[in-house]
């Protein structure tokens, strides 16, 4: 529990304003890395690594436990991830108006999301908006959509795509970490679905059940879900004589 | 006498300078060869350093104590016992009142700007209708200021984690299951279905009209007999964990400084304004001053001073209001007309059919006021039906009544030809906050109470509108008006002047 004292009041304490530092450093730190990811969308990411805590991330959790004003600092990061993630949103959707338009195709186009994070619903609407056809057609005619690897894409982006209830024939939703059992309910919609790909969903408990589930649900649909380990687990149980 | 403690602690702080004076003069005398630290004079600079400021901490918290406002009593206290002053009490800690919790703390303009108590009588919430309810969220209603708070709360549940996630905890999940809701009407209704539907898109909510082929097409297992047109909602409609809703707001509420007691409030104290109308009757306005809170299994009360009382009591709300004296004056006087709100008890059962409908089950509200939705992936529902007035079971208890099902069975069946064979497996009974008047929630304050607001009455929708309903409370109490939603319609003016806005879409 955070202490209510605020520290930067203490004439005393000057490594307080060394914290300050780190933690600025940290907030350019995180902007930094989101600038190198929209410089270089073609890196792959297929599941995020999870690395063991190193020393400045464990120092400022001790401090934000201690220090209100840390906690603050730390929670305003957080949200300016956010607004810089929503924003590179955009961005991206810009970048890709830009392609489907010299290429020119139209009534059907292939997207492969892999690195950016869809990660609000209204904005990935913008995005498919432009990705999904040239300027005036309305994105009804988008046939296939991939957001594999997304990490941002979640049940309610799921939801969203009944727009698309009568044209979607393939969707790749695999390895995207946010995706459970509640957004694959909302796929019932999409009656023009032909192949659905749910592989490596890590929030999925039952996953040969739920593919099971969904093929019952969609009738015309194949359904992939590969990367799960169906093993069954033996459980060695002690019993008296 | 933590004075006095405090100047023990100095006395002791001293001390302990000067033994570890004499502790590091020791060791640099003993180990001249391998000791680190040779020169005397810096650890005993940084020893002094901490202790003067940790010196200076406790005089500043001596300070604070001393100040008026501040909560230092010179007499031992009972823990758990509430603060003796609080800005806002809220009674009740349903999902409600966490959430009107919540939205305070976070539209106050400075830190501490608002001292919140949150009041909640029963520490298991074992009768809690929060947490006994199915959980579904829906946009089909008949009145838009209904359509709006569910959507803005949906809104909410989408970027849950924006709002209430706690740094360095988990992430809120609340495990939303988007099915949607489908609603069925026959032909008596059918045109009531299609104004709303025209009511529910000029609000902007997401839904659709379904004719039977539609409707047989999209659900094969559902026999279309006497169904004329169906009304599915496609986006931010289905069902979600009532208690990761609560504890979510619960804990965020409590990391941003919301006082939780647990304790029943029994009464208050209030002064007494009477004033005279220009016909000569006498009005009372009351100011609320104190509100006692008592321990559980205890006599022992605690009068916390309050400056605004807020009554999120769920289906108890009426009990609360009468400890004020609403509704305990003369016939025909303002102060004579009760809050409409009294509990009313429904069932939940579950039911295992192997041969139900998959994966695609939605919340399925047939026009005879049978429900069922899916719950889990193993061939479970969940069903139930709102009793006719005349059969309303009584409510001092939480038995279920498990003959009531027999009335339930054959509208199920009837709908779904698999529910023919199917097991009751389990059933648990909760209260509904039903408003009498006109089942739609009460907002705002009351006009002869001046400091008592309400946010209680929704008959059966306080779960799925509770985020909105927080913020619009946390407006009227903090800005003093609505600003994002205006929920004015909700007012206790309509329970005054006897004109009922009915929501006709009430399960």
């Amino acid at each position: 529990m955070a202490s209510r004292f605020p520290i930067l009041c203490i004439c005393l304490s000057p490594f307080s304003l060394s914290m300050f530092c780190v933690s600025v450093c940290q907030l350019m730190q995180r902007s930094c890395r989101q600038v190198t990811l929209l410089a270089a969308p073609s890196r792959y990411w297929s599941s995020i690594p999870v690395a063991p805590p190193s020393l400045q991330p464990r120092l400022l959790l001790f401090l934000s436990q201690r220090f209100h004003d840390i906690e603050t600092i730390l929670s305003w990061s957080s949200w300016f991830k956010n607004r810089g993630l929503r924003q590179k949103n955009l961005f991206a959707g810009q970048s890709e108006w830009f392609r489907s338009d010299r290429r020119g195709k139209f009534n059907w186009d292939f997207m492969n999301h892999r690195d950016t994070s869809i990660e609000e619903v209204d904005v990935s609407n913008t995005l498919i908006n432009y990705t999904g056809l040239e300027n005036l057609v309305k994105q009804r005619g988008l046939c296939t959509l991939s957001v594999s690897g997304c990490a941002e894409v979640d049940d309610w982006f799921l939801s969203r795509l009944h727009i698309f209830q009568d044209t979607l024939e393939e969707l790749d939703i695999s390895n995207c970490p946010r995706i459970s059992v509640g957004g694959l309910a909302a796929l019932q919609k999409l009656r023009g679905l032909r192949r659905l790909d749910v592989s490596s969903l890590p929030r999925l408990q039952n996953p040969g059940l739920v593919a099971i589930l969904l093929e019952e649900m969609l009738p015309h649909c194949h359904v992939t879900a590969i990367g799960y380990d169906h093993s069954l687990i033996y459980s060695h149980t002690q019993t008296d004589g | 006498m933590s004075m006095w403690k405090g100047l023990h602690m100095t006395a002791r702080a001293a001390h302990g300078i000067h033994v570890s004076l004499r502790f590091i003069h020791k060791h640099t005398r003993l180990c001249t060869l391998w000791s680190r630290n040779i020169s005397t004079g810096r650890p005993v600079q940084n020893d002094f350093f901490k202790d003067l400021e940790n010196q200076f901490k406790a005089f500043r918290e001596k300070a604070a104590d001393a100040m008026p406002g501040s909560d230092w009593t010179p007499f031992e206290k009972n823990r758990s016992l509430p603060p003796e002053r609080a800005d806002i009490v809220i009674v009740g800690g349903g999902v409600v009142g966490w959430s009107i919790a919540y939205w305070l703390k976070q539209k106050e303009m400075i830190r501490d700007g608002v001292r919140v108590l949150v009041v909640e009588r029963d520490p298991t919430y074992s009768q809690a209708s929060t947490v006994l309810s199915a959980g579904g969220i829906r946009q089909q209603f008949s009145l838009p200021e209904n359509i709006h708070l569910s959507m803005i709360s949906a809104d909410f549940m989408r970027n849950i984690n924006e709002h209430l996630s706690v740094l360095n905890e988990d992430p809120v999940d609340l495990q939303f299951n988007h099915s949607g809701y489908l609603f069925l009407a026959s032909e008596k209704v059918a045109h009531i279905m299609e104004e709303n539907y025209r009511t529910q898109r000029y609000a902007g909510a997401k839904v659709s009209l379904l004719s039977t082929t539609q409707l047989k097409e999209k659900c094969p297992w559902i026999n279309t007999d006497g169904v004329v047109l169906a009304s599915y909602g496609l986006e931010n409609e289905g069902w979600f964990d009532p208690w990761m809703l609560l504890n979510a707001f619960r804990r965020k509420a409590i990391s941003m400084g919301v006082y939780q007691c647990f304790g029943e409030v029994t009464g208050f104290r209030y002064t007494t304004n009477t004033m005279t109308t220009a016909e000569g009757d006498t009005v009372d306005f009351r100011r609320i001053k104190y509100a006692n809170v008592q321990m559980p299994n205890s006599l022992e009360y605690q009068p916390v001073e309050c400056a605004i009382v807020v009554n999120a009591a769920g289906a108890f709300s009426g009990k609360v209001a009468e400890m004020m004296g609403i509704g305990l004056g003369l016939k025909d006087t303002i102060a004579g007309i009760p809050l409409p709100v009294e509990p009313r008890k429904r069932f939940i059962y579950v039911v295992h059919c192997p041969n139900g409908p998959g994966l695609d089950t939605p919340f399925l509200v047939d026009y005879s006021g049978v429900y069922f939705r899916r719950e889990g992936l193993g061939g479970n529902y969940i069903a139930g039906m709102s009793p006719e007035e005349e059969e309303e079971p009584e409510t001092n208890n939480l038995e279920v009544d498990h003959q009531f099902f027999q009335k339930i069975w054959p509208h199920l069946a009837h709908r779904v030809p698999a529910f023919e064979c199917l097991k009751v497996t389990s059933a648990w009974a909760g209260f509904y906050d039903y408003n009498t008047f006109d089942q739609n929630g009460i907002v705002g304050m009351h006009p002869l109470v001046n400091n008592m607001f309400f946010a209680t009455g929704f008959s059966g929708h306080g779960l799925q509108h509770s985020p909105a309903v927080g913020r619009a409370m946390a407006e009227l109490i903090l800005d003093g008006g609505f600003k994002t939603l205006d929920l004015s319609a909700f007012s206790f003016k309509r329970i005054m002047t006897k004109e009922p806005m009915l929501e006709r879409n009430i399960v």
